[in-house]
């Protein structure tokens, strides 16, 4: 009787412990997801202010800006839609350059400005990040439909 | 000719692997020696058809043959002979075949070390890994050809990744392979004891030394792997949380419970369901990993593919995988029955509850991996999940494991008496928490996670420098401590050694975390920047030509407090095939800290000679962090090589066939 009273309190603990691992498994989860939203989204309106997301698209050619200390840059990110400036402070990836996509990881701030913490460019010269890739391909798409509703 | 060799013997491959492994499981169920017989041929045909398709691409990259479409992709003239013999598995379709070359080798290793083995068990261990082999065989064959012919062939090779070019990637993919494959004999056993119904503790006896071995190889792997990432890429970061290191990390999670299960199985008789499950998804985490490096469905360094076909493959072969062994489970199951009983507070208890621990662990990194994709596919938006995610979720999971590692071996089987545990530990517990509220300061500030991770990394290093010597006493007789000591059986150093690795990695990374310095800078020649205690002068930079490659050479001088001031020759590359830049990092390696510096960008690049933006660390005890990982390693290892695994067997055989009769 008496194993099998422990038994159970064992499987008892247990559940306890995998309750409390689910609650933190999902509010860590809940608090640490980043969403994807391209430039036209940004400029709608559709991305939060107050979180951190990822933006996605080409830079602009012509519009990296390096500031004077040397490690605070600016550029534009857009889909031919929209045009979001950029500003990050450190070393930007190998891979990046103007013309190429890019995905950046950071916050909007009041005045419009995504302020990033992570750029990200990825590992091919030819490689084009898979969100970048679609938010073009959204851009032009839309494009295409707005077209065919003005004929 | 040669590739068409190797192609011919691969295809040749393909019956030799199902006949094979259908034969003698159906001979195995039915009785029919002539039919288990064949399992020990038939392996062994396999490992010697898969070794000459290796060596015969192998061959085509020596040799440049760029009339094969994967050597011109992933090869070049130019390319160094090392470089061109690792580039076997730079790409797609060498990288499977190197993982079936692991999984014949496997195979073959499975048939000369089971001599001990009754017939019909190593029938069906090798029939399980035949039948594995031929669905990978399907694979490269259907989807994955390396020798397909390009006509007509390339001038010159496209040239391998420039990432990939580097020591590190010499060995990474193989011992990771190892790992990953090696959970495959594992995985047969556990499918062969389903099948004959017999799980006993000669069957998990059987199954450890094959564990050990996949676990200490995954765990040598992925840490070469992560060393790589940190000085490859230049971003000075040991370990990314990227969807394709928690491929690797998620049999190694499972691995290490089944490592601790199978000890309970073997010992006591006990968690035998639980360590057939165990050994099942370990497996299938390791197909799941390379599904998800090889779908493509992830987009990384290590994904080569975009082909749907491929992925689908996977997929498919995943769930018959999965499915085939979950399902007879459920049918086999119930009849293995229960082991011994135990109490709330023993060995078997600390066990389970770091089973437990280690399987939701393997849970939440599954979860986060998977998330994205899932929200992707079900087309609710794309999203991200990052390192603050695995970061909030795996320190109070692993506290408490970490905690456990301390008491485990101290309790006994069937029934623990918490009050002697503690009588034992009262120095131990003490000196950990004086360590704990101490140590910290030598690095200045006191931080509650630091005094976390020092009381923890102290307390499993104490705890395993204690039982190890109360064990060696205990065992003493007339002779000398340290001759105790070191007659102490294998398996059990290997097991205080794997856990004094996990303290020396945690003291790696706890400090690593809460102590590292970073800085970056615009630098012109003759510049110095100061950070935590190092100075770093730019002397400038130098254009150097490589074999393959045209580099700017920037040299810093590194001083320091009394110390003779050394250079470093931090690198910036462009490899000319590919066009592409890469950073090569210049690291003063210590046991107490690197300095680690990288160049980024000149500001004008019209001008290399002038002012560059720097990146210069200092990292506290970041090579604890691998260090741990091969002591890890090496602790598995020996206990591989402990003598039970070896003189025992021909008994536990004769054991076995006395219980049968």
């Amino acid at each position: 009787m008496k194993a099998r009273h422990q038994r159970l309190l064992l499987i008892a603990a247990a559940l306890v412990a995998l309750g409390l691992v689910a609650v933190l498994v999902f509010s860590a989860l809940k608090e640490n997801v980043a969403f994807f939203h391209s430039p036209a989204d940004i400029e709608a309106g559709k991305a939060p202010k107050d979180r951190i997301f990822r933006v996605g698209g080409l830079v602009e050619t012509g519009s990296l800006r390096r500031q004077e200390d040397g490690v605070s840059v600016s550029f534009i990110v857009t889909d031919s839609v929209a045009r979001i400036p950029v500003h990050y402070k450190g070393i930007l990836p190998n891979l990046f350059s103007e013309g190429k996509g890019v995905v950046a990881q950071g916050r909007l701030t009041d005045d419009g400005v995504f302020v990033a913490q992570e750029v990200l460019a990825k590992h091919d010269e030819n490689y084009m990040p898979p969100e970048a890739a679609q938010a073009l391909q959204k851009a032009h798409d839309s494009g295409i439909g707005n077209q065919k509703a003005k004929d | 000719m040669i590739p068409e060799l190797g192609l011919f013997s691969l295809i040749l491959a393909l019956p030799v692997a199902l006949c094979t492994g259908v034969l003698a499981l159906w001979g195995a169920q039915r009785g029919r020696p002539a039919w288990i017989a064949l399992a020990k041929s038939g392996s062994v045909a396999l490992a010697l058809l898969v070794g000459v398709a290796y060596l015969c691409l192998t061959w085509a990259f020596v040799q440049n043959d760029f009339s094969v479409l994967y050597v011109a992709q992933q090869s070049s003239s130019s390319l160094p002979l090392l470089y061109r013999v690792t580039g076997v598995w730079g790409g797609h379709e060498g990288s499977l075949l190197l993982w079936l070359l692991m999984l014949a080798g496997w195979t073959a290793l499975a048939r000369f070390y089971s001599r001990a083995l009754p017939d019909v068990l190593r029938a069906r261990v090798l029939g399980v890994l035949c039948l594995v082999a031929a669905g990978f065989l399907l694979f490269i064959l259907f989807t994955s050809n390396p020798f397909l012919r390009l006509i007509p062939g390339a001038a010159e090779g496209r040239e391998l990744n420039p990432m990939l070019q580097d020591p590190g990637l010499v060995i990474h993919p193989p011992l990771l392979y190892m790992g990953y494959v090696g959970f495959s004999v594992a995985y047969a056993f556990a499918v062969a004891a389903l099948l004959s119904g017999q799980l006993d503790a000669a069957w998990a006896r059987w199954s450890r030394p094959w564990t050990l071995a996949a676990w200490a190889f995954l765990t040598l792997g992925i840490a070469v792997g992560s060393w790589w990432a940190y000085y490859e890429l230049g971003w000075g970061g040991w370990w990314f949380w990227d969807p394709v290191e928690n491929a690797s990390f998620m049999p190694w999670l499972a691995g290490t419970a089944l490592i601790h299960s199978l000890a309970v199985t073997e010992k006591r008789g006990s968690f035998k369901n639980w360590t057939v499950l165990l050994a099942v998804s370990t497996f299938s985490l390791s197909l799941l990993g390379t599904f998800l490096v090889r779908s493509g469905v992830l987009t990384s360094v290590h994904a080569f593919a975009n082909d749907p076909a491929r992925g689908i493959f996977i997929l498919a072969f995943l769930v018959a995988v999965i499915g085939a062994s979950l399902l007879l489970f459920v049918w086999r199951a119930p009849r293995v029955g229960l082991g011994g009983r135990f109490a709330l507070l023993s060995r078997e208890s600390l066990l389970l509850v770091n089973n437990l621990l280690l399987a939701v662990a393997t849970g939440t990194v599954l979860l986060g991996t998977l998330y994205p994709l899932i929200v992707d596919a079900l087309g609710v938006g794309k999203i991200s999940v990052g390192p603050p995610y695995f970061n909030a979720v795996f320190v109070p999971i692993m506290t408490p494991l970490l905690f456990l590692i301390g008491i485990g071996p101290f309790a006994r089987w069937k029934t623990a008496s918490f009050a002697e545990i503690l009588r034992v530990h009262k120095w131990t517990l003490g000196i950990a928490v004086l360590a704990a509220l101490t140590l910290p300061f030598c690095h200045g500030v006191w931080k509650p996670q630091v005094g976390l991770g020092v009381f923890l990394a102290a307390w499993i290093f104490l705890a395993a420098l204690l039982h190890f010597f109360r064990q060696a006493r205990a065992t003493q007789g007339g002779g000398s401590l340290i001759a105790s000591a070191l007659k102490q059986p294998l398996h059990f150093w290997g097991m205080h050694l794997a856990h004094i690795g996990v303290a020396v990695f945690v003291a790696g990374v706890t400090v690593v975390g809460a102590y590292e310095a970073e800085k970056n800078v615009k630098m012109a020649p003759g510049d110095t920047v100061g950070i935590d205690g190092f100075r770093f002068r730019f002397l400038g930079v130098q254009s150097v030509e490589g074999p393959n490659y045209q580099a700017l050479r920037g040299e810093m001088e590194l001083l320091e407090n009394d110390r003779l001031p050394r250079r470093l020759f931090p690198e910036k590359r462009f490899y000319r095939h590919s066009a592409m830049p890469m950073t090569e990092a210049a690291i003063d390696a210590g046991l107490w800290r690197d300095a680690y510096v990288a160049l980024g960008d000149p500001l004008d690049r019209e001008r290399p000679g002038g002012e560059w933006v720097v990146r210069v660390y200092v990292k506290p005890l970041v090579n604890w962090i691998w260090g741990g990982a091969f002591l890890m390693a090496l602790g598995g290892l020996l206990a591989l090589f402990d003598r039970r695994y070896r003189n025992r067997r021909r008994a536990v055989a004769q054991e076995n066939i006395a219980a049968r009769n």
